[in-house]
């Protein structure tokens, strides 16, 4: 009924250069670790990532700029990778920093059929720059737009093999967001569970967003 | 002054927790404001957020107990409350920007006297990014800055801050190891100091203005 188990092989078909690739995790918790290997091991290059933050030189996606595979990253936090600001500085890769609640909010409105949104956040600072300031009722807002990506990688605790997704504690994160914001959507199951055994109310993100399924176990 | 730092910031910690009421959800920021946890009074409890996805956020874990699927905005393994709850990221800065968190206690680089805060970056030296911190002082109900009075020699409390902003009036309380200030329309108040410094030293180590009411003015209470 549901075919959506893929290699690693079939994994490193999809992975082109100049990807646009929406990553889960949060300083590496919740990070998809076993296929961001792929990604390394592919060694496509010059790819826009889009996640929370830049994690560590060696481990969650931190690892794919310490490569040199990356040239543009849109996160809210590079603070934790020293790696990530010096090739900044060295003016070889572009970061762009957005608050987190607004880089999540876009990766919202993204995969929500949704125009944009209108936050108070980052009014009078910097971030406001370049975009459309609205006034609702004597509040300042500023107009932030939707984000998408051609594919998602992220992460889940369980995984049944239709697709549902559990995240235990704080994977959550970023996770459930991406995988409605992506043409293509990879989750890696940390546990791969027969269809059924997922409680339906305690489903996170329903099968239907989950494009194929990579349980690294069962390589 | 009072020179030794760990002493500085357990006073100003000291002082923070004092503010909270029962079961009141409270965001912290990484580093010092951590350190407010270890002193909330015995009879309150207070409910810790992390903006990575926690309400009822506990201590640190234990070493060799960590789980690793329950850490804390800065990475670190914690543990988790009986009564709390996990969500994803959406939801957590929609708790923040929506009013639902009272109080959020951040570090500063630089606190003005019109309540603007800079602590993101600093061009061309340090650039560790904004993280939550734009949204958690924007949409918490009351925003604490803790920060040491001053860094090498220099006044963290200016007139106007020079570094680029973390967000404009925002700031309502700023507590330091020499005293507590109040921000309001009317300018910054001090309202407390520590019985061990004076309002000569805090006004000769303090480059923003600010009016002192005697009457108003109390010791902190950090005993």
């Amino acid at each position: 009924m549901f075919n959506k188990i893929i290699s690693k092989e079939e994994i490193s078909d999809l992975l082109k250069d100049d990807m646009t690739i929406m990553i889960g995790g949060f300083i590496a918790c919740g990070t998809p670790e076993r296929l961001i290997d792929i990604v390394l091991e592919k060694g496509v290059k010059n790819l826009t990532i889009i996640a929370n933050d830049t994690a560590f030189s060696d481990r969650g996606l931190g690892r794919l700029i310490t490569l040199r595979q990356v040239s543009h990253v849109i996160v809210s936090h590079i603070g934790t990778n020293p790696e990530t600001g010096r090739q900044m500085f060295e003016g070889d890769l572009k970061v762009d920093l957005v608050p987190q609640g607004t880089l999540v909010e876009r990766i919202r409105c993204g995969g929500s059929g949704l125009g944009g949104f209108l936050t108070p956040t980052g009014v009078g600072t910097i971030v406001e720059e370049g975009k459309q300031k609205i006034t609702i009722d004597g509040v300042d807002y500023l107009l932030e737009m939707p984000i998408r990506a051609e594919l998602a990688l992220i992460y889940g605790s369980i995984v049944d093999k239709a697709g549902n997704v559990v995240y235990n504690a704080t994977t959550r994160n970023f996770n459930p967001l991406m995988a409605m914001a992506a043409d293509t959507v990879i989750v890696e199951a940390q546990k791969l569970v027969d269809i059924g055994e997922i409680q339906p109310e305690l489903v996170m993100t329903p099968s239907p967003l989950i494009t194929h399924i990579y349980a690294p176990e069962k390589q | 002054m009072i020179e030794d730092v760990n002493l500085a910031k357990t006073i100003i910690a000291k002082r923070i927790a004092r503010e909270f009421k029962n079961n009141q959800l409270v965001n912290l920021g990484i580093g010092l404001p951590t350190m407010v946890t270890n002193y909330i009074p015995k009879d309150i409890n207070v409910i810790f957020q992390s903006e990575n996805g926690i309400i009822g956020m506990g201590p640190v874990a234990e070493l060799a107990k960590e789980n690793r699927e329950i850490t804390n905005a800065g990475g670190a393994y914690v543990t988790v409350m009986p009564y709390g709850c996990y969500f994803d990221s959406a939801t957590s800065f929609a708790l923040i920007r929506g009013k639902h968190v009272e109080y959020t206690v951040l570090g500063a680089l630089e606190v003005d006297q019109e309540g603007s805060l800079s602590n993101w970056i600093i061009p061309g030296k340090k650039v560790p990014g904004m993280g939550g911190a734009m949204d958690l002082v924007v949409g918490a109900k009351n925003v604490i800055v803790s920060t040491l009075h001053t860094e090498r020699g220099r006044s963290k409390i200016l007139k106007k801050c020079k570094l680029p902003l973390t967000a404009k009036h925002v700031v309502n309380m700023i507590v330091t190891e020499l005293a507590v200030f109040k921000v309001t329309s009317g300018g910054l108040f001090l309202s407390e100091y520590n019985k061990d410094s004076s309002i000569e030293e805090i006004r000769a180590n303090t480059e923003a203005d600010f009016i002192v009411v005697e009457e108003d003015l109390k010791v902190m209470d950090i005993d």
